[in-house]
């Protein structure tokens, strides 16, 4: 047992230190620091960033333009780059579809499709929830029915994270309605200019537009964009529960990044003669959240380790999961608490808009309303227990 | 990084797994502890004869020299199976409290401990100090060309079976300096010690100690000086007592998951009801954190000062919590019979409960953690 690095290790690390002193800007380094969310166009720049230094795909193989590297490696890169401070990568593309192309596309479709979700000028949507298929998500009714080279799609999703933006979607739908119903699931590649596609925004509780309705009305989709077999859609996520392990470790390194902002927002509120960082109840709160970090962080390391090895983690990845989500919600939490009336503040009426509001709002309110989606998305941490339940306990 | 053991730690957990199986019976344990026994002799000389109680002892002074992860294996089946046996205290925190100690006390006395017939453990605690190790009010004043003693120690784990105590006194300074204390080495039957014996609800025998000009057998590494040995030697027996910890979560998760299974009410097993299966996995996700706190805490013992305060004080805490929460829900899950004497449901959780409390509890090391994190910060910005 031990936690060191090898000297090539460390080498690498000094290196993507070195990467991200040079290529974070001022800029995008400060609407990290302050918790802003990034636009699309922000994080296509990044990738476009990353892809110039050969980093496009850091959980990829290499064969496939990948980086190639060692869990450990990329692991590395993930706390380097939370450390400096840089964006995450935006991640549907990169680590919700690229994967299954390559692992499952055909010769074409790599070659279609991932040198642009490496070089970000593909974006990708994920089609999956439905408004009648939310955590059942086998249940789902989009329908795909054959004609000649084309799938006929006619449904409706939902939920569908940057579809404003999107130029393709992943999309699960239903190809055979008389077998079990995970078995009449396919995965379709659809690209979001075809007729019959309409995109309505949802506005969210942050008061964001992220997430949509897609409306599917007779959408011919070639049936060379049938990613896999038909009637395999469902299987194919199980490609993404090993690689997600990696990622689940990974983005517990990111809460490092909003405690940051949290300690940088009480430091500058003043209780009286002292700073509300130096008042031992929220002090103390906060230190519960760090300590509970530190389990995560390791929890992720071993998880980590394990993969390195080629070992079952078992349900770690869940857990780390429900860890994540519990914490950054806390720690949000944390920070509207922190910025005491201000949260009130949400935005200027009048003739001031668009002037600075004090204590960094409207972002405070923002990322804790936004944080509450994080429980749910990607399986509800209800559904992440289920999971476990059944099958690492066996009940 | 690696969180593999060694095939030689492969091989000692699998002796220590197949001592449980074999000297681990809960009825044996219920028999000794209802007859009054501290600790089980007999699984001791075995312990001894195994080489394990020489585990944290360097090779030089008679012991297998090992390393911390070492006893983290052999601590983890100590908490499995509720042995009460004197291993943190005499093996663990005896021979770092001894490790500045003179040739001759080493001499004396780690070859004792390692072979299972001395056994020392640490009088820290005093009535007005909480759990800060730098609170000592106990005096040590020269006298005769040594030191006498005087005090009260309130709270002396395995402190009833203990043949010489380690204890801090202050030879210079106030009550709070971390300068000024100073470690000496008692012995049980010198004279004006009184020692107070009582068990705690975890049966393990504890002793409260008052010093009325006790005079020390020897002075402990360097004048002044001895916190910092203190502090080192208190976390390596923190590290130890957290794979005691998880031994016991883990213990008491099998034998939940287990019930889980078999109970049966409304004509199912219980495990089938959803709000159980959910604590269910909240157990199992408190045990993988103590575990991953755990590893963390053991693999930091050699880190300097500031950073291993922050990683052993970060784990002693969140194990705190989290065994609390797993003896808790145990209980909670098997119902009335969970709060009965006869299972050992509710001795993991009295087990747990003590942890928690011993070198400072959850709050304790939260603050301490706190501390250790915000003179890090100011280390990094300067």
């Amino acid at each position: 047992m031990n936690l060191d690095f090898t000297p090539d290790e460390l080498q690498f690390r000094d290196e993507a230190r070195a990467f991200f002193a040079a290529n974070v800007s001022e800029g995008l380094r400060a609407r990290v620091r302050t918790g802003t969310r990034l636009e699309p166009a922000e994080y296509i720049q990044w990738q476009k960033t990353l892809a110039g230094h050969g980093w496009a795909a850091p959980t990829w193989p290499a064969e496939h333009g990948g980086t190639g590297w060692s869990p450990t490696q990329y692991y590395i890169f993930e706390s380097e780059s939370a450390r400096a401070d840089a964006p995450q990568q935006y991640h549907q593309g990169l680590e919700l579809i690229g994967p299954i192309i390559f692992t499952y596309g055909t010769p074409e479709q790599r070659e279609k499709y991932l040198p642009s979700i490496r070089s970000s000028d593909h974006w990708w949507a994920q089609g999956y929830s439905e408004p009648g298929a939310g955590s059942d998500l086998a249940s789902l009714k989009t329908r795909a029915i054959r004609d000649g080279d084309h799938y006929v799609v006619t449904g409706q999703k939902i939920w569908t994270s940057y579809a404003q933006v999107a130029t393709h979607m992943f999309c699960l739908v239903r190809t055979d309605t008389t077998v079990r119903k995970q078995a009449g699931i396919s995965l379709l590649l659809i690209d979001m200019k075809s007729l019959g596609i309409r995109v309505r925004p949802i506005l969210t509780l942050d008061e964001r537009h992220h997430v949509n309705e897609v409306f599917l009305d007779e959408v011919r989709v070639p049936v060379a964009d049938l990613l896999g077999e038909e009637g395999k859609g469902w299987s194919y996520g199980k490609v993404l529960l090993d690689r997600e392990r990696g990622i689940a470790c990974a983005s517990g390194l990111r809460l490092g990044q909003y405690v940051r902002v949290v300690k940088d927002c009480a430091r500058g509120v003043r209780v009286g003669r002292k700073s509300l960082l130096d008042t031992a109840i929220f002090r103390d709160k906060l230190a519960q959240i760090e300590i509970e970090m530190v389990a995560l962080e390791y929890m992720g390391l071993r998880t980590l380790a394990d993969a390195v090895a080629g070992l079952d983690s078992g349900p770690r990845a869940s857990m780390l999961k429900i860890r994540w989500s519990e914490l950054l919600q806390r720690i949000t939490e944390l920070w509207v608490e922190a910025t005491g009336y201000d949260a009130a503040n949400f935005a200027l009426i009048g003739s001031n808009q668009g002037e600075p509001l004090s204590g960094n709002m409207p972002h405070p309110v923002m990322s804790y309303l936004h944080a509450r989606v994080t429980t749910i998305y990607g399986g509800s941490n209800e559904i992440q227990r289920n999971v476990i339940a059944r099958r690492s306990l066996g009940l | 990084m690696d969180f593999a053991l060694t095939p030689e730690q492969h091989q000692l957990q699998n002796s220590v797994a197949r001592f449980g199986r074999e000297y681990g019976d809960f009825a044996a344990w219920r028999r000794m502890v209802a007859a009054g026994h501290a600790f089980d002799t007999g699984n001791w000389r075995h312990m001894a004869e195994l080489g394990w109680l020489g585990i944290a002892i360097p090779e030089r002074d008679g012991g297998l020299g090992g390393t911390p992860v070492d006893t983290m294996v052999v601590m983890e089946g100590i908490g499995c199976s509720l042995a009460l046996e004197p291993f943190v205290s005499s093996c663990v925190l005896a021979p770092a409290l001894l490790a500045g100690a003179p040739v001759a006390v080493r001499e004396t006395l780690l070859p004792g401990i390692a072979a299972g017939e001395v056994f020392v453990t640490l009088a820290q605690a005093e009535p007005n100090g909480r759990f800060d190790l730098s609170h000592v009010e106990t005096i040590a004043v020269p006298h005769g060309g040594g030191h006498v003693l005087t005090g009260i120690k309130s709270h002396v784990m395995d402190g009833a079976t203990a043949d010489w105590f380690v204890v801090p006194a202050r030879t210079r300074g106030e009550m709070d300096d971390t300068d000024g204390i100073t470690l000496f080495l008692v012995a049980a039957d010198a004279a004006g010690l009184v020692r107070e014996n009582m068990r705690g609800p975890d049966h393990r025998h504890n002793a409260r100690l008052t010093l009325d000009g006790v005079a020390a057998t020897a002075l402990l590494g360097s004048l002044h000086d001895g916190l910092a040995v203190l502090e080192r030697a208190v976390d390596a027996a923190i590290a130890a007592r957290l794979a005691e910890a998880v031994g016991a979560m883990d213990a008491l998760r099998d034998m939940t998951l287990d019930y889980l299974k078999t109970r049966q009410q409304f004509g199912v097993a219980i495990g089938s009801f959803q709000a159980l299966q959910h604590r269910m996995v909240d157990i199992s996700t408190a045990c993988e954190e103590a575990r991953s706190m755990t590893y963390q805490a053991v693999l930091s013992l050699s880190l300097p000062r500031l950073a291993r305060r922050r990683a052993i004080s970060a784990a002693k805490a969140r194990v705190g919590q989290t065994g609390m929460f797993v003896g808790h829900q145990a209980v909670q899950l098997h119902g009335g019979i969970g709060t009965s004497d006869e299972l050992a449901v509710s001795h993991y959780l009295k087990r747990l409960l003590m942890i928690d409390l011993s070198f400072g509890n959850a709050d304790h090391h939260r603050a301490l953690f706190t501390l250790a994190e915000d003179s890090l910060a100011l280390e990094m910005a300067a």
